[in-house]
């Protein structure tokens, strides 16, 4: 059972030194010109083509394909970002094998997509390295809007309102701009602080104020926002990892997987975290499957990752999954956590109950369990939504399965609010997806704007 | 059993693939390698009078790439043999002793005075070499000389020098014939007028592979400056197949045997050249891109596909394709073809669509039930080919003959009956049809 016997073992610097920076090496180095090149050749330049349908922010993919295989790299760049601002780190988290590279005819043809995401990258890099604007904004409209989180939703909502000539005040309760980009992705998906570089140049662009360290509900509140500015975005994100709902959840050790996240992304040394010998980890999402690979990579001996469900119902990918497997996680499908077993104020184990699926697909205990000796439990079974300051009473927006109600534009119940990215009802918890609300928030805030006001504009002169 | 032996003009080779004269044949070294490798021949690198000429120090060669940088087309400006002419002579003899029963043919170009002609031919006879082939063809550098393409550009010429060589040795003539002329029959009746065995053709064609925008010079340039080229490779090849067809038909040409040459990289190009009346091919792009070994894959591959099609020699399929080969005002304009998608093949790429909706008919519509899904209209499909031509997957899309009913286009009923343009009724010129 190993609840008893050996000592509870968390500890730092599991691993020698250099270990760390080759564990935490990036995912997928870059294509050098060469493969990508070779990469790019093969794209069949499709007309109306299914990756740009799949891709939740319509890049135009064959086209910015094209522009690499004849030698325009930033042609491509700038193909990408007009359509998606954060082109970049999409090009690195996005789940490319259920999105783009899932229906690439060359998939259906051959089994081997056209490696979309890592040409993205290829092209991104290649502005990023020389840091040209590629966009300018329109002349001032004379309006100021207030985007709430500095996250994908938030910064690309700000950009493309900038872009539309718009002023634009960015509010965020943390240190630093990105959100979950620079917070909350895996730590070698994203390297170098590219969260950093990126919102950065979002920036460059100039009529985008960021304010850190303002969280709304304490020190914001939207009514106030509301009264400010002209109209307001909010893109808040998620508030909390949800609980398991057993006793002993305030024991040490039981950690919300993305707190623990977050701090690994900005732990300066990686050998300073505390690790767990024995970790389970809760839940069948990314969050869990992040968690799961970069405990083993801190140097976890054991890392199982338990989800109540089957392989098919867990939302993590295909690749995340099999990542997870060659990284050494082990993954035991249909258990349910039963109790936490506590010693001495600290997590020593975790009781499951084996699961099934019932009638109408319902998920049911079987009575069985089992127990799995655990220093760390990681709590990833989802995170919930915290309305502060925003849903309050008759002046809030309206929710909807407890997220933030949107119509197609992300117009919410408020006639001057929007909202987009993770916040929203219905929203696919997906950097990219965040990126496209906020852009399809910021042209349907534009063309509300300019309706208030038509005559605005300094270039009427008269 | 299949045989694969030719026996051109007189000269024997194990098989019809021989070396072009070209880099490849320079020496005894490589031809040696490429006897060794299974070549059938070769064509020795082109011999002309001491002292040798000299080649540029900068780069020769020039490239257009497609997907992946396979070369599709190849552009040189290297001149003849720079070795002296008796170190090729000997190396010559000792091959073709050594070698007995392979075709070893030396091409030649000195200039246009029977004397030249006469010094030379003694000496390449003395080798044993089979015969001789005249490079009339060069376009570069030795044109500029008045030798290569400026002679094949002339019949006059053409068909002086092949008669001076057909005076002057035992061994058969072959004439090499340049692209770079408005009718490439005109030298081939010259040559045969002439006495010459055969022709060969076609050798390379002005080109200019690119221009370097960083140096706005040519490509390839030696010291800023470059010059044309000969263009040779797989995209060439249809140009070679359509003047071989043109001098395999001509009522004054027929019969002559040729020896085909351009971008045959493998046994598929061969047949097709074959076909089309080739007693040999010759090879050297292909060589050049790959090395001497694909000639593994061209003896096996012709002979599976000769034993599939019941063919046990090579004259079974040599020139089968020549009566096919017709003027446009022939073609039947009866025959009506439909493009067909397999959709089973289909992976939905949408090029056909793209292709036919803007700059063809407007004849595959892209959505069917709101589902993407690509289909040919009957009412508008004028059977051009492009949507097969531009369909990644083989087979996937066809043209089908109609045979009944109406052509969904004109509504006009199928004609059973071959008709063509010079009894149309919209031919000003019409002759009443039989």
């Amino acid at each position: 059972m190993g609840t008893s016997g050996a000592k509870r073992d968390v500890a730092s610097g599991r691993l020698p030194a250099r270990q760390y920076e080759e564990n935490f090496a990036d995912l997928h180095p870059p294509l050098g010109r060469h493969p990508a090149m070779v990469e790019a050749d093969r794209c069949y330049f499709c007309h109306d083509a299914p990756c740009v349908e799949a891709c939740p922010t319509d890049i135009d993919i064959p086209m910015f394909i094209r522009q690499i295989s004849t030698g325009n790299p930033m042609g491509a760049a700038e193909t990408i970002l007009k359509q998606n601002i954060m082109g970049g780190m999409c090009a690195r988290v996005c789940p490319t094998e259920t999105l783009c590279e899932e229906v690439c005819v060359r998939e259906t043809a051959e089994g081997k997509p056209v490696k979309i995401g890592m040409l993205q990258r290829h092209a991104t890099d290649v502005l990023f390295a020389d840091g040209k604007q590629i966009f300018t904004r329109a002349p001032a409209s004379g309006k100021r809007v207030a985007v709430v989180g500095a996250g994908p939703a938030g910064l690309s909502c700000a950009h493309r309102l900038a872009v539309l000539g718009h002023s634009v005040t960015v509010f965020d309760a943390r240190e630093k701009p990105g959100g979950l980009n620079e917070y909350g992705i895996a730590a070698y998906k994203s390297l170098e602080d590219f969260a950093q570089h990126e919102a950065a140049y979002i920036l460059s662009l100039g009529g985008i104020e960021v304010v850190t360290g303002k969280r709304l509900g304490s020190d914001l509140s939207l009514e106030r926002l509301r009264g400010d500015y002209d109209a307001v975005f909010l893109g808040v994100g998620l508030g909390t990892v949800r609980d398991l709902g057993l006793e002993g959840e305030d024991l040490e050790g039981v950690i919300d997987a993305v707190d623990y996240i977050s701090d690994l992304r900005q732990a300066g040394d990686l050998s300073s975290l505390p690790v767990g010998r024995e970790v389970v980890v809760i839940g069948g999402g990314m969050t869990a499957i992040d968690i799961a690979v970069q405990s083993k990579l801190l140097g976890a001996e054991e890392v199982t990752l338990v989800y109540r469900r089957g392989q098919e119902q867990m939302n993590a990918s295909g690749f995340e999954q099999d990542l997870a497997q060659t990284s050494g996680v082990k993954i035991t499908h249909f258990a349910q956590p039963a109790r936490l077993i506590g010693e001495d104020g600290a997590v020593r184990g975790i009781e499951f109950e084996r699961t099934r699926l019932g009638g109408h697909g319902r998920l049911e205990g079987t009575g069985e369990t089992f127990t799995l000796a655990a220093d760390v439990v990681f709590k990833a079974i989802g995170q919930i939504f915290v309305p502060g300051g925003m849903a309050n009473g008759g002046d809030g927006v309206r929710l909807e399965d407890g997220r933030i109600a949107v119509d197609g534009e992300g117009r919410t119940s408020l006639g001057d609010v929007w909202a987009g990215g993770d916040c929203v009802a219905g929203g696919q918890d997906l950097t990219v997806a965040a990126v496209q609300d906020g852009k399809a928030a910021a042209i349907s805030m534009d063309r509300a704007l300019r309706a208030q006001s038509p005559t605005r504009s300094r270039d009427t002169g008269g | 059993m299949t045989d694969l032996r030719s026996d051109f003009v007189g000269i024997k080779s194990p098989n019809p693939f021989w070396l072009a004269s070209a880099p490849p044949t320079d020496k005894e070294y490589n031809v040696v390698r490429a006897f060794k490798a299974g070549w059938g021949g070769v064509v020795w690198k082109t011999l002309g009078e001491d002292p040798p000429i000299v080649n540029v120090n900068g780069p020769r060669y020039g490239a257009i790439h497609g997907p992946d940088r396979r070369m599709l087309g190849f552009n040189n400006i290297e001149l003849i043999t720079d070795r002296p002419l008796d170190l090729n002579l000997r190396e010559i003899k000792k091959v073709k002793r050594e070698w007995p029963d392979r075709a070893l043919v030396v091409s030649l170009m000195v200039p246009c005075e029977e004397g030249a002609w006469k010094r030379i031919l003694p000496l390449v006879e003395d080798t044993g070499a089979d015969g001789i082939e005249l490079n009339f063809g060069c376009p570069h550098g030795m044109s500029e000389r008045g030798m290569g393409a400026a002679v094949g550009q002339v019949p006059e010429y053409v068909g002086m020098v092949a008669r001076w060589c057909k005076q002057n040795t035992r061994m058969p003539v072959i004439v090499k014939l340049t692209p770079n002329i408005t009718d490439v029959r005109n030298p081939a009746r010259a040559a045969k007028e002439a006495g010459a065995d055969a022709v060969s053709l076609i050798n390379t064609i002005n080109s200019i592979a690119g221009i370097d925008l960083d140096t706005m010079a040519p490509d390839p340039a030696t010291d800023g400056k470059g010059t044309h080229g000969g263009y040779c490779g797989p995209a060439v090849k249809p140009i070679a197949l359509s003047m071989i067809s043109e001098i395999a038909r001509d009522p004054e040409t027929q019969g002559l045997p040729i020896s085909g040459i351009g971008g045959i990289s493998n046994w598929r190009d061969a047949a097709e050249f074959m076909a089309l009346g080739s007693g040999t091919v010759q090879v050297c792009t292909a060589a050049m891109a790959y090395g001497f070994r694909i000639v593994e894959d061209m003896t096996e591959g012709l002979k599976n596909w000769m034993g599939e099609k019941g063919y046990t020699r090579l004259d079974d399929f040599v020139g089968k394709a020549v009566p096919s080969v017709t003027d446009w005002q022939y073609l039947n304009l009866n025959y009506i073809v439909k493009a067909r998608i397999d959709q089973d093949l289909c992976i939905k790429c949408g090029r056909c669509h793209i292709a036919c909706e803007d700059t063809s008919h407007q004849a595959i519509t892209q959505t069917k039930d709101g589902q993407r899904y690509f289909e040919v209209d009957d009412t508008e499909c004028v059977g051009c080919n492009l949507c097969v031509s531009v369909c990644p997957v083989e087979g996937c899309m066809t043209l089908e003959r109609l045979t009944e009913g109406a052509d969904p286009r004109t509504g006009k009923p199928i004609d059973p009956d071959y008709a063509n343009w010079t009894t149309h009724p919209n031919n000003p010129n019409r002759v009443a049809a039989e």
